[in-house]
């Protein structure tokens, strides 16, 4: 055994023992490790298992959780008559970032990634109302839209046209979300494409130009197919930020009216938390990290054969 | 030779920008605008006055409902628990995250891979997702109703980002210099604190800024942790102004007003590390 040892270390393509740990490193790892070790497993990793167990049994959130119910929980949920409207909102958001948020937010990035006259203080402006707390830029919204002081309903006297009050209207209340959404995010989205229009070299663009490709073939042969990993990452966001978007719900509609623009975790903190059902809310728990792990799995795959390409 | 002259010429005197790009530019800054100049003003304006006069500047500048929010006991008593939370998740955001990266970085270790991938986990999902359990833990540790509870649950929320940031940071560094240190037999708690840290200034600050701002704008965690108006952090604090001022706007655009300066201000200041953190570490992440 011994000699197996050192004829291992010897050999050329192993060059010194491998040693698992330096007794002089032992210290140091027991001042680096473990406040972050206790500390993650303390408020990340153990409430999600808390919350898989729980949502197992029917818990009001005291005493042993003892009245073990199965799936139930999670059939609950699922049938539940607002937990689809706010999957769909969700869906919604997501729908509106691909569609909407971000073609401008390139079309932005695209205009501002250069070094013209004002671009810096305009990408600024843009990217301010990314820095406003949500709850700041939900109350500023709700104003604009208020039927009696907001101008919304200057906007229907200069037109003629009896506006209703958007955010208690069933239809009205998502486009008028989205739009908030969209004036919040965009310049966030519109940067990460900047930094990624920016490490473009200048030389390739420069050469295609001197052969007379169309400024138009530029973008959509190298300018796009270049930053496709900027595009990756900002897909992912948008995703996860719908997948946890209330901050701005709760200020703007706070749901209502009649639980018609819940998101996912504004649902999962109507009926789950206030409520204290905690069975339900982990149930709800589980399925958003199930959904938030598909989503994040799926993103490290596109980016890694993003790369290599 | 004469063709791509002309092409070079050609392009030089296209601009950067065209015509038709600075309309929709234009648009959209009225678009970005238009809410903050309202919001501004109408803190001085009286409440008919913002029907008749929405783009206007005031008829008179009232500034009693700004002297009033300043006057009143909730308003600096929010921020400066806003700044306690921010500060404090800050330094042990940053003090934890990077002597956690430099084990990983420069100690080998059994297990070392296995634990960073275990402590990376947080990057799958955000804070929301996990709201319901992590209140339960905190109540059953009692930090129900305490800043220190705010904190302890934003930092190890922030773990996973920032030790990434950290880690990948000290592999760029020259290994010679912690190699040297440890020939003249200095241990590795006083490389790191001589020799590391000192050279990862760029990175604390993005770690550090990016930790304050989402700790400063949280409104999720500290709306269930805390239910004492007197621990109320700002979003806590201007949510329920609003909720005791109905539509009384001139009021809540002033308090709006109030809250959103300062952000501006630490905005401008800290720009650069605010986006390096926000796009770089992304696209790393």
């Amino acid at each position: 055994m011994a000699s197996t040892v050192s004829t291992l270390s010897d050999s050329p393509s192993v060059p010194r023992k491998r040693r698992y740990m330096d007794r002089r490193s032992l210290i140091p790892l027991l001042v680096f490790l473990p406040p972050s070790l206790i500390l993650f497993v303390t408020f990340v990793a153990l409430p999600m298992v808390d919350a898989a167990s729980f949502s197992f049994f029917d818990w009001t959130g005291y005493g042993p959780m003892t009245d073990f119910v199965g799936f139930k929980n999670y059939q609950d949920v699922i049938f539940h008559r607002n937990f689809g409207t706010a999957v769909r909102n969700s869906l919604i958001v997501v729908a509106v970032s691909m569609l909407i948020q971000l073609p401008l937010a390139m079309w932005a990035a695209l205009a501002l990634a250069g070094t013209a006259k004002l671009t810096n203080a305009i990408r600024t402006l843009f990217f301010l109302p990314y820095m406003l707390a949500e709850v700041a830029a939900g109350l500023i919204w709700k104003f604009v839209y208020d039927g009696n002081y907001g101008l919304v309903p200057i906007i229907g006297d200069t037109i003629h046209v009896k506006m209703p009050f958007l955010l208690a209207d069933k239809f009205w209340v998502i486009p008028a979300i989205m739009l908030v959404i969209v004036w919040k995010y965009f310049g966030f989205h519109m940067m990460i494409y900047i930094a990624g229009l920016q490490s473009i070299p200048n030389e390739v663009i420069e050469a295609a130009r001197l052969d007379g490709v169309k400024k138009w073939q530029v973008i959509r042969h190298i300018k796009l197919p270049m930053i496709w990993p900027s595009i990756v990452v900002s897909v992912f966001f948008s995703i996860t930020g719908a997948l946890q978007l209330f901050d701005v719900i709760i200020p703007l509609s706070n749901g209502g009216p009649n639980a018609a623009s819940h998101t996912i975790v504004s649902f999962l903190y109507a009926f789950g938390i206030l409520r204290m059902k905690l069975g339900f809310g982990g149930a709800v728990s589980v399925l958003l990290f199930i959904a938030c792990v598909i989503v994040a799995v799926v993103y490290r795959r596109l980016l890694f054969t993003a790369e290599k390409d | 030779m004469a063709s791509a002259d002309l092409a070079v010429r050609r392009r030089r005197r296209k601009p950067e920008i065209t015509g038709w790009q600075w309309l929709g530019l234009a648009l959209i800054v009225l678009f970005v605008v238009v809410p903050f100049y309202t919001t501004a003003l109408g803190g001085f304006k009286g409440i008919g006055e913002l029907r008749v006069n929405p783009f206007g500047l005031p008829q008179t500048w009232d500034a009693s409902n700004f002297v009033g929010i300043i006057g009143g006991p909730s308003f600096f008593r929010s921020l400066w628990n806003s700044l306690v939370v921010s500060v404090s998740t800050v330094v042990l955001s940053v003090l934890l995250a990077s002597m956690t990266a430099f084990a990983f970085a420069h100690i080998r270790f059994f297990g070392s891979q296995f634990l960073m991938g275990f402590l990376l986990l947080g990057l799958l999902f955000p804070s929301a997702t996990a709201i319901l359990p992590l209140f339960i833990k905190l109540r059953d540790l009692g930090l129900l109703d305490s800043h220190l509870g705010v904190i302890v649950a934003q930092v190890a929320f922030n773990l996973s980002f920032s030790i990434l940031l950290f880690f990948n940071f000290f592999r760029q560094l020259p290994k010679e210099l912690v190699d040297a240190a440890r020939m003249d037999n200095c241990g590795y708690l006083k490389i790191y604190w001589y020799v590391t840290l000192p050279l990862s200034l760029p990175i604390i600050a993005t770690v550090g800024v990016f930790a304050f701002v989402s700790s400063w704008n949280n409104f999720l965690l500290p709306l269930i942790v805390l239910n004492t108006d007197a621990k109320y952090t700002w979003p806590l604090g201007i949510m329920q102004f609003q909720g005791e001022h109905g539509s009384d706007w001139p009021k809540i655009l002033a308090y709006l007003t109030l809250t959103i300066i300062p952000a501006i201000g630490f905005f401008l200041l800290a720009q650069r590390y605010i986006i390096s953190g926000l796009t770089g570490g992304a696209v790393k992440g």
